[in-house]
């Protein structure tokens, strides 16, 4: 059930393009790939960005990422309150940006997105920012991906968890739901979704430190109505806390190779494990949407 | 005449009062630290008539926007009518509207339906919070004594202006009848009432008239109670939402005194502007960075304060606190103000909450030295706080509890430095690692290696 299957065709090893590099040849990319720190440096969102490249490859996009260059944009630092750190970071950031003469930027974390875009201008920092959702929801509206060739998902039950940075934060809920529609899968809408939708319990830095004591981890409390939409357990549902936006109950439906879909590292930690809390790991995944658009279109090795 | 001197002493007196409280709110406010909120006349304008006039927000929870669209309409229809009883008291006229004709006919059944749906709704509304078991979002640490009592007074207010309304209007209506004289409008409501009245005209007068006062003095009353209670925002709300950040939600304000300094280190030719300075030249204090107290927060957070109607529609869609943490977004605007109230001009009626064991709050003691970071806020619930902008979006009146969040999350780690550890280990990784975990920045593009792709014979074709 993973989305690896390998196509019919050649493997062909990639060469991350590194700025330093295009830069030394008076060169400049097309889009900046900002990776961020999760998809640099954790297991499971590295396949992410690996995922991501394929897609950058096969279309043929002339892009760059910024390598050993690239630091933390200092967004869960300012989250904690840590203005000071956050400046530094941003200011050393800008520089490297500025220095290349970047103009336009792609990232698959949210809180890359929020921070560059939003927060980086009073900095000094102005660029056109992208989240990977709004970049696949082009690609595939441009032609450029067809979502054809690769791992079939027709028929398997998706729902997408929606990101804070990128939905309320940002107001962008349509591009990730248009990307995993093309995947002419089954689509199901959790209750709290859109601007509504739960936080998985990971922002404002709560990623780095223990929760305070309560009665549960918010990711459970998530990942449990996750659960309950894709397998239709409407009685679960009945007593959920928050505004609901979708108002229709469920219908009951086997668990077995659904797909939790995120497009967010820190949703994605929290959500896979939430996963293995409720011991569904063995029949529910959590992918991001830059994983199932690769592997849909076939271009996994 | 008397009626007439009693009422515009009365007019004066109320007017005054409520002038007089008005600008101790205006006053508590500006003790906030500036915030340029100029400019976007179109946008603000817009928002305004959307949110606040429009309340575009409340339709999320269709029950509760129906029962609140009911008393908000009849509150501006009927207060067509308190027009013309200022202007009867003052002129001494009676029923001077009636010049509208069939215009007065549609005014005055309107205004009775209306009056009518109102006591309906409030009955509703009382039942909500009132039950064994109230809306959950109306329960709370914060929501007890004072608060609690507020609600339902307002509730209760409500109840006696339209039975006034309504005794009022029967009795001239009957005096009318029994007097065969043709009472100018129509009363669908009142005409059902009149069976109930006596018929005796001596009384039907004394009962109009009772009415009448006990409609505009309440009114008055109501009025001089707004400052004192959450029912302020029927004024405010429309401020509050024409300050309303226009930036995405996401956006964090930017600390500009830390910006000198970065700036600074980063380049030493940058010139820092000169500290501010008092009207008599010599330098202020540096404000802190992040809020300890009231003070400490843009003018915008404690207007936000003074708008609360402590619905809790933030709390209720609060991640950390509907997964039981401390944390309640409601609780921290309730606090504020009473805090700004508690340090700067009280209202007439002024009884700030008071926390204990419930709410992991050490008694406090000393009331004036009890800052609203500690003395009231936690940093347990602070620090519960996931950013998500759950609290922003939900409320009806645009208050941004997530600003003062961080505002105070701020004073802790900078001024303090009492962030709990493990905040203070990725501190320290993202300073020496670039990242706020404990890998080596030499590592950062080990995910490119051994990367391959399946190359496709037909991705010509489809692009």
């Amino acid at each position: 059930m993973s989305p690896t299957t390998p196509a019919a065709g050649e493997k062909r090893q990639i060469n991350v393009p590194v700025m330093a590099d295009l830069a030394a040849r008076n060169e400049s990319p097309e889009i900046l790939f900002w990776v961020g720190c999760a998809g640099a440096f954790d297991d499971r969102y590295k396949r992410v960005t690996r995922a991501f490249v394929r897609i950058l490859e096969h279309v043929g996009t002339k892009y760059a990422v910024l390598g050993l260059e690239e630091s933390c944009t200092g967004d869960p630092a300012k989250r904690a309150g840590n203005e000071f750190l956050f400046q530094m970071q941003a200011m050393q950031n800008i520089t490297t940006l500025n220095g290349y003469g970047i103009k336009k930027i792609v990232t698959a974390c949210p809180h890359c997105f929020n921070t560059i875009k939003n927060e980086y201008p009073a900095l000094g920092g102005d660029y056109e920012v992208i989240h990977h959702s709004t970049y696949l929801q082009q690609l595939i509206n441009e032609g450029k991906v067809g979502v054809t060739g690769g791992e079939s998902f027709k028929g398997r039950r998706i729902t997408f968890h929606d990101p804070c940075y990128l939905g309320r934060a940002n107001n962008i809920y349509e591009a990730p739901r248009d990307v995993l529609a093309a995947l002419d899968a089954d689509l199901v809408e959790m209750k709290r979704s859109r601007a509504n939708g739960l936080c998985c319990g990971a922002g404002g830095a709560q990623m780095w430190k223990e929760p305070e004591p309560g009665k549960k981890d918010i990711n459970v409390e998530r990942t449990q109505e996750a659960l309950a939409t894709l397998s239709g357990a409407a009685e679960a549902l009945a007593n959920l806390g928050g505004v609901e936006t979708e108002k229709s109950a469920p219908s009951r439906h086997d668990l077995e190779s659904s797909i939790i879909a995120v497009s967010c590292p820190f949703c994605m930690t929290m959500m896979s494990d939430g996963v293995k809390h409720e011991e569904q790991e063995s029949r529910v995944q959590v992918f991001d949407i830059a994983e199932l658009v690769a592997s849909a279109e076939g271009i996994n090795a | 005449m008397l009626e007439q001197i009693i009422f515009f002493l009365l007019l004066v007196a109320a007017s005054g009062l409520f002038v007089w409280q008005i600008r101790k709110i205006r006053a508590n406010i500006f003790v906030g630290r500036p915030r340029d909120m100029s400019g976007n006349a179109a946008e603000r304008f817009k928002k305004t008539v959307l949110v606040a006039f429009g309340q575009q927000k409340m339709f999320k929870r269709l029950t509760p926007a129906l029962l609140h669209l009911i008393v908000y309409v009849g509150f501006i229809v009927i207060n067509v009518e308190v027009l013309e009883i200022v202007v009867d008291g003052l002129t001494g006229t009676h029923r001077f509207l009636r010049f509208l004709g069939p215009g007065y006919d549609v005014l005055m059944a309107t205004n009775e339906i209306l009056g009518a749906l109102v006591i309906l709704a409030v009955v509703a509304f009382w039942w909500r919070r009132n039950r064994t078991q109230p809306v959950r979002r109306l329960t709370g640490v914060e929501l007890r004594a004072w608060p609690k009592l507020d609600a339902n007074i307002i509730l209760y207010v409500e109840v006696v202006l339209m039975a006034a309304l309504f005794t009022m209007n029967t009795a001239d209506l009957k005096l009318h009848q029994v007097s065969g004289e043709t009472m100018p409008g129509t009363f669908p409501i009142s005409s059902l009432l009149v069976g109930l009245f006596p018929s005796d005209a001596g009384t039907l007068h004394v009962l109009e008239r009772v009415g009448w006062w006990a409609h505009i003095i309440g009114i008055f009353l109501f009025l001089n109670y707004l400052p004192s209670s959450k029912h302020f925002h029927i004024i405010i709300t429309f401020p509050n939402v024409w300050f309303s950040r226009l930036v995405p939600q996401g956006q964090f304000s930017n600390v500009e005194s830390i910006t000198h300094e970065v700036k600074a280190m980063m380049d030493p030719s940058y010139v820092v502007p000169p500290p501010a300075v008092g009207p008599d030249g010599s330098a202020l204090a540096p404000t802190s960075f992040g809020a300890k107290d009231v003070e400490d927060l843009p003018w915008t957070s404690l207007m936000n304060a003074y708008s609360c109607t402590e619905c809790g529609r933030c709390t209720s869609v609060c991640p950390a606190n509907l997964t039981g943490k401390l944390l309640s977004p409601r609780k921290i605007i309730m606090d504020t103000r009473d805090r700004v109230e508690e340090k700067y001009e009280s209202p007439l009626i002024f009884r700030p909450n008071m926390y204990g064991a419930e709410a992991k709050h050490e008694p406090v003691t000393d009331l004036a030295n009890a800052t609203l970071l500690r003395g009231k806020v936690t940093p347990e619930e602070l620090w519960a706080c996931t950013t998500c902008n759950a609290c922003v979006e939900s409320c009806p009146v645009n208050i941004n509890p997530l600003e003062s969040i961080i505002e105070m999350r701020r004073f802790l780690v900078l001024e303090e430095s009492a962030a709990p550890n493990s905040l203070n280990v990725m501190f320290s990784n993202i300073e020496n690692n670039g990242a706020p975990w404990a890998f080596s920045p030499s590592d950062r593009f080990n995910w490119a290696d051994d990367l391959f792709a399946t190359e496709k014979q037909q991705a010509a074709t489809v692009a």
